[in-house]
Order: C-alpha cells, then sequence, then structure tokens
C-alpha cells in the first residue's frame, strides 16, 4: 500500500491512527486487571474508616499530591528517611490514588504514628511555628472548619461502586468479619457510618477540642493511618521482592 | 505529488478575499482567547513560584494556597493558552490547507463557548477545593462531560471540513491535528472514568484505585504531553515554519516517517513516571525503552523543521518571528533528548520527584511550545486582520525576554533537582543520612528564587505580545476604509 492512499483518504487516516495510537495502552495497562502478581496479598491493609476517607478527601481538596508523594522506593536513602518501601497492596483502596510525582516536602506514604496528634494539629495551622525552615503554607481553616459528614453514606456507596469492600447487608457484613475481622468490619458497615464517624473523631480527638468535629480532626485521622496497616515484622526481609 | 504536499496552503485561486471566504472569525476569537489566557496562566505560574520561593504569600488564604493554585496554572497554560492557540491555528490551518471554508459556523462558535467555558469553571471550582486530584486531569466530572462534548463537535467540525476539501492530499499539518484529537479523545475518557456521588454532586472517586489507576493516569499524563504539546504543535510547526520561511518543508518522507513512529510509540512511555513504585518491573521497563525509541521520531520532526530553513538561514538575521519558530524547534530537540535521559532507570532514581523534572517539563513548555505559538500567532494575527503587526521591535524584546527566562528558569531547576536528589540521597562517614529533608529545602531557596525571576521575565514577554497584540487589532481596526477601498480596487480591476 502506497502512503498516497492515507494521504487521500480522511476515513483510513482515523483507522489506521487509531489503531497505532491504542496498541502501547492496551499492551501496558490492560494485562494490570489481569495478572494477579500485580498486588500481592498482604494482611493488614483495609479500606479507610469513615473519618479517615473523609480526611483524604481533604486531602485531596487542598491539593496536598502538588508537594508530597506517598510512595517510597526501595532506596537505602529513602528506606532511612520514610521506612519500608510502599507495597501495591497499600494503595489498593486509593481511589484517586495519590502517589504523587513532586516532593517538595517529604514523602508521606507512612507519616503515620511519625508525630504525634498534636504535633500534625499545630505543623498544619503553621508549620513555621515548629519547621522554621519549612515552605509549607498553613491550613488554619481545617480547624476551624465544622466536618461535613452529611454525605458520608452517599460517599462509602460511591467508593463501594468502584471496588472498595464496605458494606451495606448482612451478607456483605459477614464477608467482612471474615476478611478483616469484626472490629474492622463494623467500621466498614455503611449503616453505621456517621455513628462510626462520630465515635472514632470523639474517642481519638485528633484535635484536641472535643466541642466540635473539624476537618482537623478527619485529616489528622488521616495521616495518622499512612503506611500502618501492614506489620513488616511479619515478613522475611525478601519477601516483597519478587513481586517487584 | 510531494510538491502538492510540501507547499503549505498554497494562495487560493479565487478571487475573494481570504477573510471571507474563509471562517477567520472563528480563529480571531481563539487567538484573542490563547493570549488572554496564556497571560493569566503565566501570571498564575509566577504566582506559585513565588510562593515556593517566599511562603508568605499563601496568606493562609485557602483559595489561593499552592496546593489548590497550582492546577489553576497548569490548566491555564496547557489547556488555556495552549489549547486555544491550537484550536485557532488548526481552524486556520485547516482551511488554508483544504482550500475550503470550516464545516460550519455554528458548531465551531459552540467549541469556542465549551472549551472556554470549561477553562473558567475549572479555575473557580479548584479555588473552591473541588477537584479530581490528578494532575492536569483535576475537572470535576461534570466539566469532564463538557469538554468530552466540545471535544467531539471539535473531531467533527475538523472531520467534515477534511471532507470538504478541495485537494486530493491532506497535508501533513492536519495528520498531526488529527492524531491529536483522536488520541486527546481517547485519553481524557479513559483517564475520566468516576462515579460521583450523585447527579448533583460536584463530586466522584475514580473508577480504577492504586496501581491501575496510578498507570492510567501517567498514560493520560505523559500524552496530554505527546499529543496535545507535541503531536499537535508539530501541525502548527508543519503549517508555519515553511510558510514563514517560504519554502518547503525539509522532507517529505521524514514527514511520514516521523509521524507514524512518534504517535505509535507516545502511547508507551507513560509509565516512565513511575520508575521505582509500586507498579510492576516489567511495565516501567517496556516504558524506558520506549522511551529511548522516541528520540528518533521526535529529532525527526525538529530536522525536518530546522532544515526547512535551508537556503534561508539569513531570515534569522532580519526576521524576529523565524527566531521564535526555530529557538522552539531547538528547545524541542534540546527537551526531547533530556527526556528519554531521564526515563532511564539509574538517571530517574535521583532526577524523579524532584525539581528536574519541573525544568524538564518547562524546556518543552516554555521553549517548545509557547515560542512555536508565539511565532505562529506572530504570523497570523496581522493575515487574520489584515493589517501589518504594530511594532516589528516588541517581538524582538519579546524573544530576548522570553529566551533569558527560559535560561534561568532550566538552570535553576537543575541546580534545585540536582542538588537535591544528591542530598537526599548522601551518606556520612558512618552510613546515615548526610541530611535531613529540611536542609534540602533550605537550599532550594536561592534557585527558587531565581526561577520566579525568570518566570517573570517570560510574564513580561508575554504582556508585551498582548500589547502589541492589541495595538495590531486596534490599528487594524482604524485603517478599515482603507483595506475595503483597495478591496474594491482589486476587485474591479479582476
Amino acid at each position: 500500500m502506497k502512503h498516497e492512499s492515507v494521504e487521500t483518504n480522511a476515513g483510513l487516516l482515523i483507522i489506521l491512527t487509531l489503531a497505532v495510537i491504542s496498541i502501547g495502552g492496551l499492551v501496558e495497562i490492560v494485562p494490570l486487571f489481569y495478572i494477579n502478581d500485580t498486588i500481592e496479598e498482604v494482611e493488614g491493609v483495609r479500606p479507610y474508616t469513615p473519618l479517615e476517607q473523609r480526611g483524604r478527601d481533604l486531602y485531596v481538596r487542598e491539593g496536598c499530591y502538588t508537594c508530597h508523594s506517598q510512595m517510597v522506593r526501595p532506596f537505602r536513602d529513602e528506606m532511612l528517611r520514610y521506612g519500608h518501601y510502599s507495597l501495591a497492596a497499600e494503595s489498593q483502596y486509593d481511589h484517586p490514588f495519590q502517589w504523587g510525582s513532586k516532593r517538595t516536602g517529604p514523602d508521606l506514604a507512612r507519616v503515620g504514628g511519625k508525630y504525634s496528634n498534636e504535633w500534625q494539629v499545630q505543623h498544619l495551622i503553621q508549620p513555621k511555628s515548629l519547621v522554621p525552615e519549612s515552605i509549607m503554607p498553613g491550613y488554619p481553616w481545617l480547624a476551624a472548619n465544622r466536618l461535613d459528614y452529611s454525605d458520608i453514606e452517599q460517599r462509602m456507596i460511591a467508593l463501594k461502586r468502584v471496588g472498595v469492600p464496605y458494606s451495606i447487608n448482612q451478607e456483605e457484613f459477614a464477608a467482612n468479619v471474615e476478611r478483616f475481622g469484626e472490629d474492622v468490619a463494623m467500621m466498614l458497615d455503611i449503616n453505621r457510618a456517621e455513628e462510626n464517624l462520630i465515635a472514632q473523631a470523639q474517642r481519638e480527638n485528633f484535635d484536641g477540642d472535643s466541642t466540635f468535629i473539624s476537618e482537623m480532626d478527619a485529616i489528622v485521622a488521616y495521616l495518622q493511618v499512612l503506611g500502618t496497616m501492614v506489620d513488616f515484622n511479619e515478613y522475611s526481609a525478601g519477601h516483597f521482592a519478587e513481586f517487584r | 505529488m510531494s510538491q502538492t504536499a510540501a507547499t503549505a496552503g498554497s494562495v487560493p485561486a479565487s478571487t475573494a478575499v481570504p477573510s471571507e471566504q474563509y471562517n477567520y472569525e472563528i480563529v480571531k476569537k481563539f487567538s484573542i482567547a490563547a493570549v488572554i489566557w496564556g497571560v493569566l496562566g503565566m501570571a498564575a505560574g509566577v504566582w506559585i513560584a513565588s510562593q515556593l520561593a517566599w511562603p508568605f504569600l499563601n496568606f493562609d488564604i485557602a483559595q489561593i494556597t499552592f496546593g489548590r493554585f497550582r492546577p489553576v496554572h497548569t490548566t491555564l497554560v496547557i489547556f488555556g493558552f495552549g489549547g486555544n492557540a491550537l484550536f485557532a491555528t488548526s481552524y486556520y490551518i485547516i482551511q488554508r490547507t483544504c482550500q475550503t471554508r470550516l464545516y460550519s459556523d455554528r458548531l465551531s462558535l459552540f467549541t469556542f463557548y465549551g472549551w472556554n467555558l470549561a477553562l473558567i469553571l475549572g479555575v473557580f471550582t479548584y479555588m473552591a477545593g473541588i477537584t479530581q486530584g490528578r494532575e492536569y486531569a483535576e475537572f470535576n466530572w461534570q466539566i469532564d462531560i463538557l469538554i468530552a462534548i466540545t471535544w467531539i463537535v471539535y473531531f467533527w467540525v475538523f472531520l467534515m471540513t477534511l471532507l470538504r476539501r478541495s485537494q486530493p492530499h491532506i497535508y501533513v499539518a492536519n495528520w498531526f491535528f488529527m492524531a491529536f484529537i483522536l488520541a486527546t479523545a481517547l485519553l481524557h475518557i479513559f483517564n475520566n472514568l468516576q462515579v460521583p456521588l450523585s447527579l448533583t454532586s460536584p463530586h466522584s472517586y475514580s473508577l480504577f484505585s492504586g496501581v491501575q489507576d496510578a498507570m492510567t493516569q501517567w498514560w493520560y499524563g505523559h500524552n496530554a504531553v505527546g499529543f496535545f504539546l507535541t503531536a499537535a504543535f508539530l501541525g502548527m510547526m508543519y503549517y508555519f515554519v515553511p510558510k514563514q520561511a517560504g519554502r518547503p518543508i525539509y522532507s517529505y518522507k521524514l514527514s511520514i516517517i516521523h509521524f507514524w513512529a512518534l504517535v505509535f510509540l507516545y502511547m508507551w512511555v507513560g509509565a516512565h513516571h513511575l520508575h521505582w513504585t509500586a507498579l510492576p518491573d516489567w511495565v516501567s521497563t517496556l516504558a524506558a525503552t520506549f522511551s529511548i525509541l522516541l528520540l528518533l521520531p521526535s529529532w525527526g520532526g525538529m530536522i525536518n523543521g530546522i532544515m526547512t530553513l535551508s537556503g534561508a538561514w539569513d531570515k534569522l538575521r532580519t526576521d524576529p518571528i523565524m527566531l521564535f519558530l526555530i529557538t522552539a524547534l531547538s528547545f524541542y530537540g534540546m527537551s526531547t533528548f533530556e527526556g528519554p535521559m531521564m526515563s532511564l532507570k539509574s538517571v530517574n532514581a535521583l532526577s524523579h520527584y524532584t525539581d528536574w523534572t519541573v525544568g524538564h517539563v518547562h524546556s518543552g513548555a516554555l521553549g517548545w511550545v509557547a515560542m512555536i505559538t508565539f511565532g505562529s500567532l506572530y504570523h497570523l494575527i496581522p493575515r487574520l486582520w489584515n493589517t501589518k503587526i504594530y511594532s516589528l521591535r516588541l517581538i524582538y524584546i519579546h524573544f530576548f525576554l522570553a529566551t533569558i527566562g527560559i535560561v534561568l528558569y532550566i538552570v535553576s531547576m537543575w541546580v534545585a533537582g540536582i542538588g537535591q536528589g544528591l542530598m537526599l540521597r548522601a551518606f556520612d562517614e558512618y552510613g546515615n543520612l548526610a541530611y535531613t529533608f529540611t536542609e534540602s529545602v533550605v537550599f532550594l531557596h536561592k534557585p527558587y528564587m531565581v526561577r520566579a525571576i525568570g518566570g517573570g521575565f517570560f510574564l513580561l514577554g508575554m504582556l508585551i505580545m498582548a500589547f502589541n497584540v492589541a495595538m495590531t487589532i486596534l490599528t487594524a481596526k482604524r485603517t478599515v476604509p482603507v483595506a475595503d477601498e483597495s478591496r474594491a480596487t482589486a476587485a474591479s480591476a479582476s
């Protein structure tokens, strides 16, 4: 076939172009859904509780991903600085993923438990008060704003539709008990979402102010769970290398 | 045949004035919009660059903090400045090279309003904290639908115009525009698969999660660069470079080979944004391999563009528009060399997550995309308004401001990125980390100041362009009677 026939036929040009641009994506993306090793089985990874998920929504809202990654790479310096490298399973319930592409600030994949709640609250309100060299903006409104959780059930239902195992009926609840244990399964029950959210915020009282549930409660709840779900002591040193 | 394809849009045989035979109104609208969004988008860029150098500029105001404002910058420069410039030039080029009027005035007007409405809505929703949290695809799902509809109409207008061409051959610029339209549709739709909370809620969750979501996003993200910011601007190059040089394209064969190689290879390379992550190794290895291969078609395009000037090199001394176009191609060559190098896993281990990436993007975005657009618009605008450019001198000034700005920008980001990358992986004699993360942030302060200043230079150039364009249009309007007179004479003479 001469190239002239493509140049004189718009339909042919379109069909050939579509074919040529589709191949790369088909070869690289589609298998990721079918190759089982893509996401290794890991004990401990669970969907977020209602409060943590609302915190995650705020993390996305404020565009934290524009300066912070959530992906520790398998290098010695990163292991020393941030901890064990990130596993695929650790972001399997992340809609959308927040691996990030730029570290203007440090990686946050394992920031959970690294600092106290008080530190996180103070740091979010005024980062310079704790890290004088910091160039991070302050987020004082997180402490002042009441957390809107009126749509928490709707949110969990939407997440369930995209594959997060929140439960809405007895059967799904039982499956979650089997998979995550009873305590976690309770937290993943959409019918108890609001109740669970309020209870967690009051019990853990992240922002130190028990009079109302602030956005700060939610975002600190999220930050404090990041990277803490997997207990790496349970696995031998080279265990995850085979999945890379 | 190569003759027909090589002479970009020869003068139509009919006696009608081009501005009447063709739909220039829509091209004018998009051109003006491109300049306005260019000013706003680059101003937003200088603003967020300044926030990184002088963080007090965040003022504790939610709507303008870096995290919410960075998408405003990226959206306005990519889709506002770049997008409107692409609509303008593609609508112009397809009419000139097919020697036919645009298929539908009303539908093309719809693309203008649809596209620009999406941009305006985007700015306000980002500032209000409504975002999908996906880079360069932050628009929420309702705006995504508006964009998709606009895009399908754009495809339709482009295709129907192409089918009405009075030339048997489809000119090479239009292949690139067609590939850009098709690929952007594909990428936009698959990267924005979302499940909304309800039909009235602006919020949604992505259909995919984790690894698959990351792969889809960067397949999109890199091809937004590959097709939106490269293939389409090559379409621009293939018309305006030969036109401005007054010479045919250097090699017709090269344009065929590099077109097919480019559109095929680009789609494979997105995963080089995910080296060393939880993405399976086989994908990132494939992506790195194809990234290296991509150097060839990229340089094919650069060589084809630059060599078009062979025999007319003196134009670089006398024609500032040519300076813009050729410098753009040089930056294109440079950043498409840097890109494959950064996609090597060992280099990427250092460069990823640092400002080196930001510098690389801007050597492409400022050096290639913006420069080729400036050159094209300077060529286009006087023709649209049937007049001469207000000031050639101001184009020179713009050129030098832009070039100085880019050099400051890229060099400071090399220093920042490579410096920070080296600091973060340095160990002391006991095997402990030599620097804390905070120490690397302190180090970044000076490069960040230089970058903000470089961006300021570039913005100043853009403002001068806006002034020059405005004065050109105003002068043209004032001299309309004269133009009409000459047209009348021309008509009576024929």
